[in-house]
């Protein structure tokens, strides 16, 4: 049924530290399913709430919608230490600049923050990082900045372990041209249907609409997800 | 987080793939792209036939190596064929899975390839099988299997409805190949589709540029 992928894991009989359980010695870790979409004034982002820890769930209502500035926020994925450092980072950095400048500064910069990072520790980091929100200059923006550090501008993009499974999903059902309701529906609905599939996402979906009047956070809780006729 | 490229532990030619099959209301359409590479850089062939036709109504496709695809897919064609000569009449869907089940069980070790197997049979009417890359036997009312597959989770989770007429069926299929073959290096070139109904047996082959086009294209 499933593509051959094998994780290669030693099964160790006495781990080095046996006071400390096996989940607690692997690395914080958002396996996880993000998105962005963008709308004509604005774009919505979403993402699941689970972060792990080796098979261990050491959240499940994580948010990893992170506000960088007013309108601009990004979508976290990877290892959650180094997904948080840089943002924090990112978020000194353009707050530092806004000022600066003397006006909300612009998507594309805050991207560019991103990927200059991301790029420059590339070896160290495992940061894949979706970059979105609203300025006056180019209106809603979605910028994707994976890891190795590239960024590339795309009306619609999706990332994290469960994206892999959502691609027909997107590719088949995004239309350009749609509201903000179309893209938080067509957002909820890939969540799902990623978060079904991947072990590491899940928990709850969370949402944001994010335009000139400000963001909107939604969340839908796993009760209330949409149902799939399946198998 | 888990790197989105599939290491291909596979040596020499690979099915690196999308396969499906899917039951509709009276029969089960059985799909494949057309690619056979090596290592994700190199295109052996852009036109390989990766549904084997088994036994008049029982095909199967093959996802891996296609070196022990070929090899069992040969085996169990012979064991299906001496199969029905004793009985005396047709194999059962089942029976074929089974046949590549005991295969790929008995020789987990050396094989990479897995299956997946669809047919019409008196008994059941339309069937899917799919048999993992360990041995594992399982009855589905459809079923993606191969490299390009992780693509169409989400698609075929939306989009499958039991008792389908043949052309949403069809719809359907031709969709979920072209976004696979769309998103996944090692999956491209014609899609093959085969009807099998309890009239008979149906190929229709989509060349790549009539293929349905989607947002971004």
């Amino acid at each position: 049924m499933a593509a051959c992928m094998s994780a290669n894991r030693s099964e160790n009989a006495f781990s080095a530290n046996d006071l400390v359980p096996e989940w607690a010695q692997e690395e914080v870790s958002t396996g996880t399913t993000i998105m962005a979409v963008e709308f004509d004034g604005g774009v919505v982002i979403g993402a699941d709430s689970r972060t792990t820890t080796g098979a261990y769930i050491a959240n499940r209502v994580t948010d990893k919608l992170t506000p960088i500035h007013d309108h601009i926020f990004c979508c976290r994925s990877g290892s959650a230490a180094d997904t948080q450092a840089v943002a924090d980072a990112v978020t000194y950095q353009l707050g530092f600049h806004s000022i600066e400048l003397d006006e909300p500064p612009l998507v594309q910069t805050a991207a560019n923050l991103f990927k200059q990072m991301c790029y420059r520790y590339r070896e160290e980091l495992m940061a894949g990082i979706i970059v979105a929100g609203w300025d006056k200059r180019k209106g809603g923006q979605v910028y994707t900045v994976p890891m190795g550090g590239m960024i590339v501008r795309q009306p619609v993009s999706v990332g994290g372990s469960g994206s892999s499974y959502i691609y027909g999903f997107m590719d088949s059902n995004y239309k350009p041209g749609m509201t903000k309701e179309e893209c938080l529906h067509f957002c909820t609905q890939a969540l799902t249907l990623a978060m079904e599939r991947d072990g590491s996402s899940g928990g709850v979906a969370r949402l944001a609409a994010i335009t000139e009047d400000g963001v909107e956070r939604r969340v839908v809780l796993g009760n209330q997800l949409p149902k799939f006729s399946n198998v | 987080m888990e790197r989105h490229y599939m290491d291909s532990k596979i040596k020499g030619v690979s099915t690196g793939t999308t396969i499906l099959a899917v039951t509709f209301n009276g029969g089960v359409i059985i799909g494949s792209d057309s690619r056979a590479s090596m290592g994700g850089n190199y295109v052996c062939s852009k036109t390989i036939n990766k549904l084997i036709q088994v036994h008049d109504r029982i095909f199967c496709c093959i996802a891996g190596s296609l070196a022990d695809a070929q090899a069992v897919t040969k085996t169990a064609k012979f064991q299906i064929s001496l199969h029905s000569i004793q009985m005396e009449s047709p194999p059962l869907v089942k029976a074929a899975a089974s046949v590549m089940k005991e295969l790929c069980y008995n020789n987990k070790e050396e094989l990479q390839a897995g299956f997946i197997t669809a047919g019409w049979d008196k008994k059941k009417g339309p069937q899917v099988y799919t048999v993992a890359l360990g041995g594992m036997l399982l009855s589905l009312p459809f079923t993606i299997g191969g490299s390009g597959s992780t693509y169409i989770y989400g698609y075929t989770d939306a989009k499958y409805k039991p008792d389908m007429s043949r052309e949403e069926c069809l719809q359907f299929a031709t969709n979920a190949l072209a976004l696979a073959m769309g998103r996944d290096n090692v999956s491209g070139g014609v899609a093959h589709l085969v009807v099998i109904t309890e009239g008979g047996v149906e190929h229709v082959v989509i060349p790549g540029d009539k293929l349905p086009k989607f947002h971004d294209e």
